[in-house]
This record gives C-alpha cells, sequence and structure tokens, in this order.
C-alpha cells in the first residue's frame, strides 16, 4: 500500500505477517528446547522409571561397571547409578529452579520498578543492584552457609540473590528501551494506572528477553548449586544429587572407577548446555522481533 | 469571557546535555513560547527540526514539564506529581497526542481492537457489547477496515499504524488533539487521504488540533492558524493564509523560499491550494 521504508522487524517477518524464521526453522530451539523438556520430564517422572532403590547399598556389588542390571555401574556402596542420577535430577533441578523463580520475580520487579519510577529511586536500584553484581555469587552463597548452615536452603537463598542483579541488568536495560517508545506515553496520556502499564505493557514486551536470560540463568545456577554440593556445603549424603555424586565418586575416580563421576558430570553438562542454547536462541529471537 | 481551550504563556524548556567528555550543558529547547488556541481551533507549529515543536508539543500534552512559564488546559495549570485516578482521566479528556514515529506508536502485542478498547474500558461504563460497536464506528471512523480489528501492528502499514493511533486518541473524546508529524512519515497519497480525514474529523467532533509540522502545504490545509518557530523561538504567528502568503519574518520566507531539506519537501499541492 505504502512506498514506506520497513522496519527491521517487518524484515525479519516479511510483509503480512509470514514468518519468514518460522519456530520449525529454528532447529537449534527446538533441539535444545526438547532436551530441555526431556531433562525436566525425566526429573519429574524418574522414580516412577528407576526399578531399585536409590539407596539401596551392597558392598558386593560395588563400582562395578555397565551391565543390563546396572546401566551406569554403581557407585563404591553398591548403588546403581542410573537410579540415582534419576532420583536426583530432581533435587538437582528445583534447587536451580527456585533460584531462578525467585531471582526472575525479583529482577525484572526491581528493574522495571527503577525505569518506571525513575529519579532517585532509579539511582538507588542501580546502585544496589551494581554491588551485589560485583559480588561473586559463590562466595556470597559459602558466606550464607557459614551463617545458615549445610544444606539446600542457605545456598539458595543466597544465590537466588546473588542472581537477582543478573536478571534485572538485562531486563532493565530492555525495559528502558521499551519505556522510551512512545506507546508507552500514550498510555500514560490515555489516564492508563502505572500498575496497567508496566503489567500489561512493558512485561509482556520484555518477557522474551526475562525468558531468555532465565534458561541462562538456570545453567548457571545448577552449576554454581553442583559445586557448592560438590564442596559438601549444599544438601549432604545420603541424598542423591549430581553436584554430590561428583563428590562422592572422586575417591573412586582415583581408584580407577570413573563411571560415577562421569554419569553425574554428563548429566550437569547436557543440562547446562541445553538451557544455555535455549537461553542463546531465545534471546536472538527476541531480538530480532523487533 | 470563558477561557480559551489552551493557552501558553512564556513557555521555556531546557534539557540538560552532556557532552563526549561528561560537561554538563543546557539545551534550551523552547524559549519564551506563548500562544492560544479557542475550543475547535486548529494551529499550526511549523519550523526545521530541533526548532522545538515537539518539545511544546510534550509539553502541552503534559508528557513534559516546562523549565519556565505556563500552559493552561481550560483555565486550569498543570502541576506535575503523583496525581489521582480521577485527575488522570480528566486530563485524558482534555488532551490525546498522536506520535511522530508511526512504528513505536502502538504496543506491538496488543491487536488494534485491543489497543482502542482499553482507552473505552478506562473512560466509560459501557459493556462489552457497547465497547465493540464503539471500537468498530471508530476504526470506521478513521478509514480502517473491519478486518484491521484483529491484526497486531506488525502488519499494519505505517498509514494504517498513524490510523490506529488517531482512532486511539478520539476514543476518550479529547478536546484538544495534538498530532506531532502524524502525516509526515506517510506517501503523498496515503498523506492525502489520513489529511482528509483529519479534515473531516474536526468538522464533525468540533476537536481542536495542534497540528506540528514541518510541511507547509499540509498546514494550510489543516490549519487557520499558524506559529513559526525557529531555535526554540516563536518567529512568527498568525492566520495560516497570512503567514504563509506574507511572511514578515525572514526565517520564515527563507522556510518558504522551499531550499529543500531533509524531511522538509515542497509539495506541488501547496501550489494547487492556493490556486483554488
Ligand atoms: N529529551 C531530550 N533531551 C535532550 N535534548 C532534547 C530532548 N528532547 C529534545 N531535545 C533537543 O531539543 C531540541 C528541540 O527538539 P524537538 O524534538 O522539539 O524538535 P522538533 O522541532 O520536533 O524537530 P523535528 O522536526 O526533527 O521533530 C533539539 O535540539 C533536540 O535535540
Ligand atoms: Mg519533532
Amino acid at each position: 500500500m505504502s512506498a514506506l521504508p520497513l522496519p527491521p522487524v517487518a524484515a525479519f517477518r516479511g510483509r503480512g505477517g509470514r514468518a519468514v524464521r518460522s519456530l520449525a526453522e529454528d532447529k537449534l530451539l527446538l533441539a535444545s528446547g526438547a532436551v530441555c523438556v526431556a531433562i525436566v520430564a525425566l526429573a519429574l517422572l524418574g522414580p516412577l522409571l528407576a526399578s531399585g532403590s536409590p539407596s539401596r547399598t551392597s558392598i558386593l556389588e560395588a563400582n562395578l561397571g555397565s551391565s543390563s542390571q546396572h546401566w551406569l555401574g554403581t557407585d563404591a556402596l553398591g548403588r546403581d547409578i542410573f537410579t540415582r542420577l534419576l532420583y536426583g535430577a530432581r533435587l538437582s533441578l528445583a534447587g536451580p529452579a527456585l533460584i531462578i523463580a525467585v531471582s526472575t520475580v525479583l529482577g525484572t520487579g526491581a528493574a522495571i520498578t527503577a525505569v518506571w519510577v525513575g529519579g532517585r529511586v532509579e539511582r538507588v536500584l542501580n546502585r544496589v543492584l551494581d554491588v551485589l553484581f560485583a559480588f561473586p555469587a559463590l562466595l556470597f552463597a559459602i558466606l550464607v552457609v557459614a551463617i545458615l548452615g549445610t544444606g539446600l536452603v542457605a545456598p539458595v537463598i543466597a544465590l537466588s540473590i546473588a542472581y537477582t542483579p543478573y536478571m534485572a541488568r538485562v531486563v532493565r536495560s530492555v525495559a528502558r528501551r521499551e519505556r522510551s517508545l512512545p506507546y508507552i506515553d500514550a498510555c500514560q496520556l490515555a489516564g492508563l494506572s502505572s500498575w496497567r502499564i508496566c503489567s500489561r505493557h512493558i512485561l509482556p514486551n520484555v518477557f522474551g528477553v526475562v525468558r531468555a536470560q532465565a534458561s541462562i540463568a538456570f545453567g548457571a545456577a545448577l552449576i554454581d548449586l553442583a559445586a557448592i554440593s560438590f564442596l559438601g556445603l549444599g544438601v549432604s549424603p545420603p541424598a542423591a544429587e549430581w553436584g554430590l555424586m561428583v563428590a562422592n565418586g572422586s575417591t573412586a575416580l582415583l581408584n580407577g572407577y570413573p563411571q560415577e563421576c562421569l554419569a553425574a558430570g554428563a548429566c550437569i553438562v547436557v543440562t547446562v548446555v541445553a538451557f544455555n542454547l535455549l537461553g542463546e536462541r531465545l534471546a536472538v529471537r527476541s531480538e530480532g522481533r523487533r | 469571557m470563558s477561557a480559551p481551550l489552551l493557552h501558553a504563556a512564556d513557555v521555556r524548556k531546557t534539557f540538560v546535555v552532556r557532552d563526549e567528555s561528561g560537561r554538563r550543558d543546557e539545551l534550551v529547547a523552547a524559549d519564551g513560547v506563548s500562544f492560544t488556541l479557542a475550543t475547535g481551533g486548529s494551529l499550526a507549529l511549523v519550523g526545521e527540526s530541533g526548532s522545538g515543536k515537539t518539545t511544546i508539543a510534550r509539553i502541552v500534552a503534559g508528557l513534559e514539564t516546562p523549565s519556565g512559564g505556563t500552559v493552561e488546559l481550560l483555565g486550569e495549570a498543570r502541576t506535575g506529581g503523583r496525581v489521582s485516578r480521577a485527575v488522570r482521566k480528566r486530563r485524558a479528556r482534555q488532551v490525546q497526542m498522536v506520535f511522530q514515529d508511526p512504528y513505536g506508536s502502538l504496543d506491538p502485542r496488543q491487536t488494534v481492537a485491543a489497543c482502542v478498547e482499553e482507552v473505552l474500558r478506562e473512560h466509560f461504563d459501557g459493556d462489552r457489547c457497547w465497547r465493540r460497536e464503539r471500537v468498530a464506528s471508530l476504526l470506521q471512523q478513521v478509514g480502517l477496515e473491519e478486518r484491521h480489528a484483529d491484526q497486531r501492528p506488525r502488519r499494519l502499514s505505517g498509514g494504517q499504524r498513524q490510523r490506529v493511533a488517531i482512532a486511539r486518541a478520539l476514543a476518550v473524546e479529547p478536546r484538544l488533539l495534538i498530532l506531532d508529524e502524524a502525516v509526515s512519515a506517510l506517501d503523498v497519497s496515503v498523506q492525502a487521504q489520513v489529511i482528509n480525514m483529519l479534515v473531516e474529523l474536526r468538522r464533525t467532533t468540533g476537536v481542536a488540533f495542534l497540528f506540528v509540522s514541518h510541511d507547509l502545504g499540509v498546514v494550510r490545509q489543516v490549519t487557520e492558524d499558524c506559529l513559526v518557530m525557529h531555535r526554540g523561538r516563536v518567529v512568527e504567528a498568525g492566520p495560516t493564509a497570512d503567514v504563509l502568503d506574507h511572511p514578515a519574518d525572514a526565517y520564515t520566507q527563507r522556510l518558504l523560499s522551499a531550499i529543500p531539506r531533509p524531511g522538509w519537501q515542497p509539495r506541488r499541492r501547496t501550489a494547487e491550494v492556493s490556486d483554488a
């Protein structure tokens, strides 16, 4: 109809809204998404699929290699590694999930509030976030463990706080860009409340970035939690948890039985890579949409 | 005598800017701007890029606070700070604005109908059925078709987006509609359509226009009065025809003598209209 120069988004989507790069064409996004879904499904359904108990020890079956009975072999106490991995998935994923849920809500809320209110509130919030950001997450978590004691609660609280600025920073820059667009001015002129503008206009428009960032942060939080478990500051044995299994298997590793370390380590790596890739692809997509 | 719809007295706006070395500097975007707009009137704000037109428009809309001077809408001065819901709504029904950039003017996630309906829901008590009818009639008023109602901005052309923005602004039935280069981004044929629509709109609804443009040909078709701005100051004011036909100020003369500059293309239409 008109000969207007099209903005990048139209070039990306093609005229008439036909997606030039549809979801189906983004193979990497689909693959990483599928892996993530599979991992979460396994974590939820795992105990149903496993045949044995994760805590049944048997000295006679210690450090066995893989067999039809023990697919991934057994650990130093003769526990089935595959069963322990399945059972451990819940605990290993629940921690990061909690951390990301809390830090996403806090970080997004803080970022949008800062951008919306502006002025001194924004300066103070930015300063707080910058200070928190400068604090190494793992160190902070260890500090909190020292105060609250080992277990899952202390590191989850600490990392939730530590990841908040990580989320807030990214959301802040996108929210600021969104805030400067005239449609937000139009909402204000129309008399809409601040709450409505922030929750119904700014939030949905930064959500693509929030989702991408949360996915990437999930992988990072998983590693941090695994490291804390590995250091013996997280959940304590005999619980099944991937980070703990790596620590537990390290003695056997030195004795020439690497299967527990390898299996648990592989679970961590696959999960982290899948969520990272998913996050990257989501980020690219949300960028392409503007 | 009742108060005019809009009265601006000695409005001044300075922006704090920082150069590369981070030094603070003040940029005077508007200075000593005064004008009056009667109920149902139409006033053009013309001037080259950077002359402060948008700044004045945003101050009138209440999106920017003036550094000096006053702006009164219906005899009531604006006060900054937090305002109650009632005040917010009352202000909304006084003034609405259509923005320069059609691509940023609409929420990319909202359909056309949802965008207009949201405003209706905020301001009127009617039920869903009433709102849907009202949306349809507003879209028709700005020359959009029914099928556009369920589309998202992504699918719309610049001209169509600008119409949606106009429909949204009209939804609250404002007394004053600020149009900031509302037709400048459109190509000539679409521009003519939108202009006709605007002229018709003012005739039928009695809404006043503050019409910001650097296109003098368009200004002549839409407005009765005209304010020429240059570097933040008003250099000439008066009835549009007088100002454009017999410019008194040297700057206006230069503006009229049609040195093509970015964004300011003299059009043949100017001549056609003055012949008629
Ligand atoms: N938020 C801001 N911060 C700093 N400077 C600003 C801001 N808004 C406008 N200015 C400056 O004020 C001056 C006037 O800008 P304004 O947007 O009002 O011009 P305009 O007449 O609308 O121009 P155009 O025709 O290009 O839209 C310009 O020099 C601009 O750079
Ligand atoms: Mg402007």
